[in-house]
């Protein structure tokens, strides 16, 4: 996750480490209620997605309840209240993706990971979702994953997406056995 | 850079434009080939950074130069990645589905030996001798291009590509008019916004040049929620500046300093463009402070929507820039005199604003030749679903359905018959074959019962179930509803309530009806635009489909056999092959096993119907059968 990386100092938890990225955003900004939904979206930028603790320090820095900062949040469905999984996958269910079966691929997905759209995986590492069009209608059916687009995907294809993941992974866990063993 | 300051805005941009000229050339030698590569989103989506990556590598290998030039998207989106090269000694060739092996293939035989790969062409851009050009085919001729003129052929990273191409003419020409006379010029021209309403441009800038204020607002609605269009994102994604021209022509007639583009953040590469067109202009003074040394100051901002379709209605649009939900605001009074911060507010779509310069460059009479009296100039639409050649068309205004998807974009493929077309997206129609002649303007669209909309057009063949089709609208809209007004909110839940009935077999006499009489409801009484056409998808499909509701209610039939409630799949145990395992690897639930004879069977209740065993059981063997209603299926017991 995004903020595994940004984490300098060790002993520091996660929301710690939350709670630093929050402030930073929030100092840079005037305390004006025109600049929540930019902020909203630094911080979900930032963190992946938009904790309870962070929309209260949002709330404090324009002094404006907190319904009212949830309430404008939970509005838009750019905004999640969910860490993502380290992959995210998007669904496109765009009118021409749900001609084309749209419906069908998300299913698999969802079916696959055991998960619904809008949930993350519980070990953190898939989280899927549906968007409303990527604008690639000419491809469809289409899901993005992670940044690449999968254009006329099928559902057999699914399988080999999460195969190419796992190859990923030991090959992974493969190198660090390596490194370990040779240091 | 300092020009003299006496000096008139016409000298000024003739300087600018003379320094792009001089620049570009001096960065691009005219001797060496060019490759120009479509780079916008669709481009992206279909693999084009991969193939400029294997051009650059090929380059490299034949130890060749050549420049690769990224440009913006030509709508072609069924030929994606296109590549246009540009070899001297030849016409410019426009090559499709350039894929990376196709990208080297490329290099090596006619960036080195001479030889175009004719079975890669897909036409050449001028006439010639030597391959047949766009000019003798429909997907080009047919069309019209005043507003994608020059999409996908400049770079539109680059300012000076738009500069030395006559770009900011019509913005000078206007800063030497007083505002009246250019606003007359837009309503003598006929101009009607291109959001989907179809309102009188010249109008609205003329109530908001008159409208007392100091501070005045115009902003460009890019707020593309459609699911099915997107030609608002490709023209910021390859011709930002004919857009702030525009912008800034709409900001001098009716007398405004400030304007923000609204952009959907789901459009992260549009955001992108528009910010550094935005930071190019106001560098080169053709934004910001006494632009080209006129009296007239304009600061352009972006501002990122977050995703709500209802934002697109130009009340909620401001209450998203203020800071809070988007909900629509009571109209009157109008934005133009009461919009943002109270201030008054000119709200123009990427489309319309993007025409602006056009007009004023070649006049309103111009602008009336192309079109019809009523609608004139051209319309785009992202033609899309079962077409052979989807994509952006843009057409001069009163074409006909039929000409767009037969002639234009190719007809149905896979010798399908063609059923539906859905234009307008969530708030428009589906129409019947019977109406395909219709003229495409907002006035004949409207009198079929669609609407111009957004443009997003879907073509739907015999395989698509209208009642599903209107139930995937109904759920878009229901979920976009703000919650604002009650017939919106509470209406189209019902509506939707009664449709997954209908789909999923259990519909009821009179459920008909009552869709009707409650879209209508919910048409009269809604507050804004999104609710008072949220019911037009089904009203469309009752009157022109009403056989096909009425199958799925008394027959709990699906004559497309799309609703997966009342459709199974079953295997034809004459057809299967012995011992063919096609269908059992590609099964995602596992519900296909060996029945009697080493025949394949398929466990109705394991079944999620998706239809991937169909695809994967071999033509030859065409074993695998979709029937509706459901218990026609016959069943096979799985052995034990």
């Amino acid at each position: 996750m995004k903020m595994d990386r940004a984490r300098s100092d060790p002993w520091q938890t996660e929301e710690e480490a939350e709670s630093d990225a929050v402030s930073a955003v929030l100092a840079g900004r005037e305390k004006h209620r025109k600049n929540l939904i930019p902020i909203l979206q630094e911080i979900q930028h930032k963190l992946g997605y938009l904790s309870e603790a962070a929309m209260e320090a949002v709330a404090e820095h324009l002094s404006i309840s907190h319904s009212e900062v949830y309430g404008v949040a939970s509005f838009y469905n750019q905004f999640r209240f969910h860490p993502p999984g380290k992959h995210q996958i998007k669904v496109c269910l765009g009118t021409a993706c749900h001609v084309a079966g749209g419906g069908i691929i998300l299913e698999n997905f969802e079916r696959k990971l055991g998960v619904k759209a809008g949930e993350t995986t519980a070990d953190r590492e898939f989280s899927v979702e549906r968007v409303a069009c990527v604008g690639c209608c000419a491809l469809a059916p289409v899901a993005v994953v992670d940044e690449a687009v999968e254009a006329h995907i099928a559902p057999s294809r699914i399988e080999g997406i999460f195969l190419g993941f796992q190859r990923q992974k030991e090959q992974q866990e493969k190198e660090v056995r390596e490194g370990e063993l040779s240091s | 850079m300092n020009f003299h300051p006496e000096k008139l805005p016409q000298e000024r941009l003739a300087a600018l434009a003379e320094d792009a000229k001089r620049r570009l050339a001096a960065k691009r030698r005219a001797d060496l080939p060019r490759i120009i590569i479509g780079m916008a989103t669709c481009g992206l989506a279909a693999g084009a950074s991969e193939t400029r990556a294997a051009f650059e590598q090929a380059l490299a290998e034949q130890n060749l130069e050549a420049l690769i030039i990224p440009v913006g998207c030509l709508g072609h989106c069924y030929a994606e990645p296109l590549v246009v090269i540009e070899n001297p000694g030849f016409p410019p060739i426009a090559y499709h589905s350039v894929t990376p092996g196709k990208a080297k293939a490329l290099v090596k035989s006619f960036l080195a030996e001479g030889d175009p790969l004719f079975e890669y062409v897909l036409a050449a851009l001028e006439e010639n001798d030597l391959l047949p050009s766009i000019a003798d085919f429909p997907r080009f001729y047919l069309e019209q291009r005043v507003v994608m003129e020059k999409c996908g052929s400049i770079d539109p990273a680059d300012l000076k590509e738009y500069l030395s191409r006559g770009g900011y003419a019509g913005l000078v020409r206007v800063l030497g008019l007083p505002p009246g006379e250019i606003v007359g010029v837009l309503s003598e021209s006929g101009l009607r916004g291109r959001g989907g309403a179809g309102f009188p441009t010249g109008a609205k800038w003329e109530l908001a040049r008159k409208v007392e204020g100091s501070k005045k607002t115009v902003i460009c609605n890019a707020d593309e929620g459609d699911p099915g269009a997107y030609m608002d994102r490709t023209l910021l994604e390859s011709n930002p500046h004919q857009l702030l021209e525009g912008l800034a022509i709409c900001a001098y007639s009716v007398g405004a300093a400030d304007a923000v583009v609204y952009v959907r953040a789901e459009y992260p590469l549009a955001v992108k463009t528009i910010s550094r067109a935005i930071a190019q202009a106001e560098q080169a003074n053709l934004l910001g402070k006494g632009i080209l040394g006129a009296n007239f100051d304009l600061e352009v901002k972006v501002f990122q929507g977050s995703g709500a379709f209802v934002c697109g209605e130009e009340t909620a649009l401001i209450e998203s820039l203020e800071g809070k939900r988007g909900m629509p605001r009571f109209r009157p009074p109008y934005p133009v005199e009461h919009g943002l911060w109270g201030r008054p507010t000119v709200i123009n779509n990427v489309k319309t604003l993007s025409t602006v310069p056009a007009i004023i460059e070649k006049g309103a009479q111009w602008f009336r030749t192309i079109g019809t009296p009523n609608s004139p100039g051209t319309a785009i639409f992202s033609v899309v679903g079962n077409v052979t050649r989807p994509g952006l068309v843009e057409i001069p205004m009163g074409t006909t359905l039929r000409t767009l998807i037969f002639e234009i974009c190719g007809g149905i493929p896979r010798q399908k018959q063609f059923k539906a077309v859905q234009i307008g997206g969530p708030s428009g129609g589906c129409l019947p074959e019977s109406l395909l002649d219709t003229p495409v303007d907002f006035d004949s669209l409207t009198r079929a019962g669609a609407m111009m909309g957004s443009g997003g057009l879907v073509v739907m063949d015999e395989e698509s179930c209208m009642v599903n089709v209107a139930r995937y609208f109904l759920d878009f809209t229901q979920n976009e509803s703000c919650g604002k007004c009650t017939f919106c909110r509470i209406g189209t839940r019902h509506l939707l309530n009664i449709l997954d009935r209908i789909t999923k077999g259990e519909g009821r006499e009179g459920d008909l009806e009552l869709l009707e009489t409650l879209g209508r409801d919910i048409k009269e009484g809604a507050l804004c635009g999104l609710g008072k056409t949220a019911p037009n998808p089904i009203l469309t499909s009752l009157k022109y489909f009403r056989s096909e509701y009425e199958a799925h209610i008394r027959e709990k039939r699906c004559p497309s056999m799309m609703c997966r409630a009342l459709t199974a799949y079953y295997i034809d145990p004459d057809k299967c092959a012995r011992g063919c395992e096609a269908c059992v690897g590609c099964c995602p639930v596992d519900a296909i096993f060996t029945a009697k004879g080493r025949k394949k069977a398929i466990d109705q209740g394991l079944c999620v119907k998706c239809g991937e065993c169909v695809v994967s059981c071999p033509p030859e063997y065409d074993a695998v059968k979709r029937v509706s209603p459901a218990h026609l299926a016959p069943v096979v017991e799985r052995p034990k």
